[in-house]
């Protein structure tokens, strides 16, 4: 499963980074860092990232066209 | 008419993110026909903005940045082949293999990529890089775990000073160059080009505005730069952040009105043809579209902004297959953002759509700030750095086209509640090239060309 963040939407509330802190992380005060590839361990820690987002910033899927190489 | 445009052929032609999101949604939006996505690079769709943060920073390798699906998109991918060119009356796209693949609505979604090191021979040697693709940052990454001893660093515009950041992070000696007064400075104006600068200097990068690099030094790899100032520096590592080059040369011979500035389309992402005839199976979404915008005077847009290509892919999309009077527009506001030197900045609206500019919030002192941008009157722009949570408030008044200068913030001290001139230069003195373009109304050919009034 991959991870992308709508940083324009992120408000830098860092619930995810809080919730699933290997693969989301703040950099400075206000700036996410994210890993794109979620690690199978993290993933039950992700989907909770994701549903408790308070502006819904991260979009978690299969990862596109993987078939398609 | 529902059968009509709900089924059919759809061939989008570049599978990055405007071309993935807009299939995702032709999907959601009931499209049940056939659907082709052509993208010259090999791997399917990955975000680029991680390329000069994650990547650089060695925290994520450069081929793991592949974008999620919303959904099944049951598309045929072509990747790793180019589309060469468009026949219009045929509605075939020609590809680099031999192949045409027939259409009856198409997608451009072609984007841009690195604008290179114009001496080609200076270009090719070991060591000089440019970013745009997850292979080059493959590359580029392995080169700055090696530990070169110095990376310079050509263009300080967002990817210039975003690698200049990862370097310093990672403690490798950084030289930037930077034609401009200032980085940054042709996208946010001169106030916060100054604290970029300031910035950079305090991080250690030795920064040199107003000079340009002449000559890239080397025998077979890299050496170092002449600069015009007569300077010279040693440096292992070159990486050349000069702004992008539309894709555009495989629409040539197409008829529509493509070229260096993008593909002109209407605010519903129909393409322009070379005439300024509105075509009704062309669009045209994401970095490689211009579109007039209204709270811009109309002017024609191009916005190098992940989110303009995600919300524009929707719009083409929704536009493609639903009958004209429920077509919607693409009227949302430029926003964009960027991490460097240990700061969140953020932009919405149009900075250098402005004449003036004033520190709403926070300060420059402390890099905490909001400092908003006006034209003639009225807001046309904010931009955050760590503040980002006050931009909605602005993005507002923005849509407003409320008055210039804002009302102050009531909780927060100013430290200059005074307008000054936003100072947006000239792009022709910077080294790259500006993240946002307003070429107003100058279809990109010869017959079309109206001289705008110096
Ligand atoms: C290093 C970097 C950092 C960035 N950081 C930020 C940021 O912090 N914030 C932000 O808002 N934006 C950022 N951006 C910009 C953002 O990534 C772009 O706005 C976005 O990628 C545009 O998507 P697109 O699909 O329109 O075009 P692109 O991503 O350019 O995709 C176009 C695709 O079309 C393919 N293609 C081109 N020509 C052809 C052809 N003839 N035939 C077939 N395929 C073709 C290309 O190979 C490419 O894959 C950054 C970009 C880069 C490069
Ligand atoms: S929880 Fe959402 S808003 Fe908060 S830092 Fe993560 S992505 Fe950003």
């Amino acid at each position: 499963m991959n991870v992308v963040v709508d940083l324009n939407r992120c408000q830098g509330y860092a619930q995810c980074a809080f919730l699933a802190p290997e693969v989301f992380t703040m950099h400075g005060e206000e700036a996410l860092l994210y890993h794109p590839v979620v690690p199978d361990g993290q993933l039950e820690r992700v989907r909770r990232a994701v549903a408790a987002c308070p502006v819904q910033a991260i979009l978690m899927g299969e990862e596109a066209g993987a078939g398609a190489r | 008419m529902r059968g009509e445009v709900r089924d059919g052929r759809i061939v989008i032609v570049g599978a990055s993110l405007a071309g993935l999101r807009a299939a995702e949604t032709l999907r959601e939006k009931g499209f049940t026909g056939s659907l082709t996505l052509v993208g010259e690079e090999p791997q399917p769709p990955y975000d680029r903005p991680p390329l000069s943060k994650q990547v650089l920073l060695g925290r994520v390798p450069a081929d793991r940045t592949g974008l999620p699906r919303r959904r099944d998109v049951e598309a045929q991918w072509r990747l790793g082949v180019r589309a060469t060119g468009l026949d219009p009356i045929g509605k075939r796209v020609l590809l680099a293999d031999g192949e045409e693949v027939p259409f009856d609505r198409l997608l451009i979604a072609t984007g841009t990529r690195a604008r290179p090191w114009p001496n080609p021979a200076e270009a090719a040697l070991d060591g000089v890089f440019t970013l745009r693709t997850s292979d080059e940052a493959r590359r580029l990454a392995e080169r700055l775990d090696a530990g070169p001893r110095r990376v310079l660093v050509i263009g300080a515009g967002f990817t210039g000073s975003e690698i200049a950041s990862a370097c310093r992070e990672r403690g490798l000696a950084v030289t930037v160059a930077e034609r401009g007064p200032a980085p940054l400075v042709g996208a946010l104006g001169g106030t916060l080009g100054a604290l970029a600068a300031k910035l950079q200097r305090a991080h250690g990068v030795d920064l040199r505005c107003g000079v340009t690099v002449t000559a890239l030094e080397g025998d077979g790899r890299l050496t170092g730069a002449q600069f015009s100032d007569g300077t010279h520096i040693d440096a292992d590592v070159a990486v050349v952040a000069l702004g992008a080059i539309r894709n555009t040369e495989w629409l040539a011979e197409s008829g529509l009105a493509a070229g260096p500035r993008g593909v002109t389309c209407d605010a519903g992402c129909r393409a322009f043809d070379m005439y300024g005839i509105v075509t009704d199976d062309v669009f045209a979404a994401g970095d490689i579209a211009r579109f007039p915008h209204p709270l811009f005077e109309y002017q024609l847009l191009s916005l190098e902004h992940w989110g303009n290509a995600v919300a524009q892919a929707e719009v083409a999309a929704h536009n493609m297959v639903n009958p004209g009077p429920r077509r919607l527009p693409h009227l949302t506001v430029p926003a964009f953002w960027s991490s460097q030197f240990g700061l969140n900045i953020k932009s919405v609206g149009v900075p250098t759509f402005s004449d003036q500019v004033v520190i709403a919030q926070g300060s420059l002192k402390d890099a905490r700030l909001v400092a908003v941008y006006g034209y003639r009157g009225r807001v046309t722009a904010a931009v955050s750095v760590n503040q980002a949570r006050s931009l909605a408030y602005y993005q507002r008044l923005i849509e407003t086209a409320a008055p210039f200068p804002p009302a102050p913030g009531a909780a927060d001290q100013i430290e200059s509640p005074v307008p000054v001139p936003s100072d947006v230069p000239d792009p022709k003195l910077l080294s790259h090239g500006p993240t946002v373009a307003l070429t107003g109304h100058m279809p990109d050919r010869r017959l079309t060309v109206v001289q705008p009034a110096r």
